[in-house]
């Protein structure tokens, strides 16, 4: 009976409810900004209509599952071409490395679909409830009938945007008019309604209720963050310098920053009650903080109105603050932001941008594969002659019915002597292929009895496919089993 | 050491020096132990003789128990007997339990003739025939339109041509490629069906014929039917006649030949050979006779194979499918037979 008679601390720490209160300033004008535009990017996206033919999806964006395709705008990517997904990936990892080492968590504060999403929510939250005060009032009142009616309309519009977020999501997958007439008559694709009904859980849940713990305990991101940040990074940080000590002052009385002994901060609690994420900025650098500068207008607001000067909570960087202390100047935002690691991480995504759009120039509008059939190797015809047998498996990527040559040509880019390509089925040496398709074709070469490539060993070949109407050009090399080996 | 004569105890035996050793080290390590005990951050010992758990009481409050040690020790590590944790135990009670609703619901147990069979009523043989039949009722159209489509007409519709590319593939590395090889380049005695040399025809319509009824087939009525005459056997030829029919045989067929034995090889081959092989040696597709002057060659070229064909007189045989696959069937496979390269 030691010490294992003191029990030991709680693992679990239950919710603070949070209510962020209203603020008003230019950060919060930003913020209303970004979240218009990118609700706008995501609601409206699977709308818009870009007329690819009559065989082709006239969606714009269109992740086309069934068919295997991606459709963007004028592009269309095809299973084979998913390093232009990937390269993309690269690039949004490179960018979240270069916005992070630059501007900090500026992707959680501003455009993360949680931060977003989750403000809307409060934004409702606070239409229907009223701001901070009240809704403290209402979260600590008995369960009447009022309570009830202000929960019921506040959840009830909540699930409305969700079931939109949860909605519109699906759209990206398919038709989108054709989607919506079937989701109402009930005609929908299983798994269309599942998804949805997946997403609009998620969104009402997380940014309903769950809100800023999925920052703090789901996302991996708070914890990688610390990587990429160093004393160069712009964060949100509170000048204790100037603050401290903080304490009610007297209208006119002199502070710091005006050659008093009082800090600047007369705690009035205003940054605590407008953050989202429920922390106190002045308790320095947190992992809870996702930098969305409220608390910055906030404190603003404040000392505009007791006449002190803006900027008590603002964007710095730790060089700033050790500067500050000294008396020193800080740097430019500019001189913070273009630094060797920064222009590193945008190099390397330029780089990787550049090289996927000059690959998208590149790529050819059809693409060749060609397999030796080995089942024979070859076939004696009855003169004698040898026969290889290949598979062509053409696919054009084009929205018109193409007509591509084939020709074959040995190492010194003639076509071999007395060699004859024949292709299954058609008269001459054109295939026509279909719009959107990929074709298969079984070619025949026959080398002559006698000749080198009839009767040598193994010898290479190339083999070359020309659109008939545009003169376009591709290659593959393969080879041709002779009698010899 | 009671037993020192064993020979796997036995000091004496240097092979059980390691061994010996080591048990004689860890004595010795336990012996450390026991006198001077490791400390830990607390100052207490940290290898205590039994442990203690912590558990609730009836009441909730929490009551410190000793745990019994299980007698198991390694190296100074005592094994205890805790119980298992909680959830395990609950996980592994779950099971049992869902194991018992599996019996009952699912075959499970094995009686004499057969197992038992479950409440739902699952039955994977009756499952796969389920399988089956869906597809067959899925391609029933396709296989009807194949079926009202003549002929040559097949390769033109895209749709045939594509079901029979891949279903005529399927039915030919079933039925058809334990003679003619997966990839239908044929083997000795079994003919390529790649190269441009055909016994029977090469046309669509007759390799359709020849898939109905087979070659000298006796079970089928309409099969394709002619006899190489066995003329050494039956004693038609004599040996020196057949050295030099083969030697003009070789002849016809561009091989090196013996021109005295060829010459006289020419006049038994126009009163013997010619009525099926025809006076060019270029056979007649009629009688399934095969060209004897190209280079595509059934058994071989050599002299010792045709004089053994010439002596023996084999003929191959193919059986006929009009009675074992379907009329669709057999069209997509003569279609996808046709288009392997040979097709007339």
């Amino acid at each position: 009976m030691s010490q294992s008679d003191i029990d030991p601390p709680r693992l679990y720490a239950a919710r603070e409810p949070i209510f962020p209160r209203r603020v008003h300033g230019w950060f919060r004008n930003l913020k209303w900004i970004i979240m218009a535009v990118t609700l706008g990017i995501y609601y409206i996206t699977p709308w818009i209509r870009w007329d690819r033919g009559p065989h082709l999806p006239d969606q714009a964006v269109l992740v086309d599952l069934a068919n295997r395709r991606f459709f963007f705008f004028w592009i269309e990517i095809w299973p084979h071409e998913f390093y232009f997904v990937a390269g993309l990936l690269v690039m949004a990892g490179l960018g979240l490395f270069l916005f992070t080492s630059a501007l900090g968590r500026v992707w959680c504060g501003y455009t993360c679909p949680q931060t977003v999403w989750t403000d809307l929510f409060i934004l409702t939250e606070r239409w229907v409830d009223g701001d901070r005060n009240a809704r403290i009032r209402l979260w600590n009142a008995p369960w009447d009938a009022r309570k009830l009616r202000l929960r019921l309309t506040k959840w009830t519009i909540w699930l409305i945007i969700a079931v939109m977020t949860g909605g519109a999501w699906i759209f990206y997958f398919t038709d989108a008019p054709t989607l919506l007439g079937n989701l109402f008559t009930g005609q929908a694709h299983p798994v269309a309604y599942i998804t949805m009904g997946v997403m609009t859980a998620t969104t009402f849940v997380f940014g309903g209720f769950a809100r800023e713990q999925i920052c703090i305990y789901a996302c991996p991101w708070p914890r990688i963050q610390a990587a990429m940040m160093d004393e160069d990074t712009l964060t949100v940080a509170y000048r204790d310098w100037r603050g401290e000590p903080r304490g009610k002052i007297a209208k006119g009385e002199a502070t710091r920053s005006d050659g008093g002994a009082k800090g600047d901060c007369i705690d009035c609690m205003a940054c605590v009650n407008v953050c989202p994420m429920g922390i106190d900025i002045r308790d320095g650098q947190q992992m809870e903080c996702i930098t969305c500068a409220l608390c910055i207008d906030a404190c603003d607001d404040v000392m505009d109105k007791i006449g002190k000067p803006r900027g008590l909570i603002d964007y710095m960087a730790l060089k700033d603050e050790t500067a500050e202390r000294a008396g020193e100047k800080p740097k430019s935002v500019l001189r913070h932001i273009l630094r060797p690691r920064t222009l590193l991480y945008f190099t390397l995504w330029a780089g990787i941008g550049i090289a996927l759009i000059a690959a998208l120039f590149m790529r050819s509008p059809f693409d060749l594969n060609v397999t030796p059939v080995r089942n024979p190797l070859y076939v004696t015809m009855a003169d004698g002659a040898v026969r290889n047998t290949y598979v062509l498996r053409l696919r054009n990527k084009q929205g018109a019915k193409h007509e591509f040559r084939v020709s074959v040509a040995g190492p010194d880019g003639t076509a071999p002597q007395g060699a004859v390509l024949l292709l299954e089925g058609l008269a001459d040496t054109t295939i026509p292929v279909e719009a959107d398709t990929t074709h298969s074709q079984r070619i025949y070469l026959t080398a002559a009895p006698g000749s080198d490539l009839a009767e040598g060993g193994q010898a290479e070949l190339t083999l070359w496919v020309e659109d008939a109407g545009d003169g376009v050009k591709s290659s593959i090399d393969t080879v041709f089993h002779g009698r010899g080996e | 050491m009671a037993d020192t004569d064993d020979e796997h105890t036995s000091p004496k035996n240097p092979d059980n020096r390691i061994e010996l050793e080591r048990v004689a080290a860890d004595k010795t390590h336990e012996a450390q132990i026991a006198a001077d005990p490791p400390l830990g951050p607390d100052g207490e010992p940290l290898h205590k003789p039994g442990s203690t758990r912590v558990v609730r009481d009836r009441k909730g409050a929490r009551v410190v128990v000793e745990v019994p040690s299980t007698g198991h020790s390694w190296d100074g590590i005592e094994e205890y007997d805790n119980p298992l944790p909680r959830w395990w135990l609950w996980t592994f009670y779950a099971t049992i339990v869902w194991a018992v609703i599996y019996m009952f619901l699912y075959p499970a147990i094995p009686m004499v003739t057969r197992a038992t069979q479950g409440l739902l009523g699952t039955n994977n043989r009756a499952e796969v025939a389920a399988d089956i039949s869906r597809f067959a009722e899925a391609n029933a159209p396709i296989q009807a339109r194949l079926v009202e489509t003549p002929l040559e007409q097949i390769a033109t519709d895209p749709e045939l041509a594509n079901y029979t590319a891949n279903a005529g593939g399927a039915i030919f590395r079933t039925w058809c490629a334990q003679c003619h090889g997966s990839g239908a380049g044929g083997a000795t005695g079994y003919p390529s069906l790649l190269d441009n040399d055909w016994l029977w025809g090469g046309s669509l319509e007759q390799i359709y014929a020849t898939v109905q009824h087979g070659i000298r087939d006796p079970k089928d009525g309409d099969t394709r039917y002619s006899e190489m005459p066995r003329f050494g056997t039956d004693g038609m030829l004599d040996r020196t006649q057949i050295r030099q029919v083969v030697n003009h045989v070789l002849e016809l067929g561009g091989k090196p030949y013996d021109a005295t034995l060829a010459a006289e090889g020419a006049t038994i081959f126009a009163d013997n050979c010619v009525s099926c092989h025809g006076e060019d040696g270029k056979g007649d597709r009629e009688q399934g006779a095969p060209d004897l002057t190209d280079a595509v060659w059934l058994y071989g070229s050599d002299p010792a194979t045709i004089t053994r064909i010439v002596h023996d007189g084999p003929f191959g045989v193919m059986p006929a499918w009009s009675g074992r696959l379907s009329e669709a069937d057999i069209r997509a496979v003569a279609s996808y037979v046709h288009g392997l390269g040979g097709g007339e």
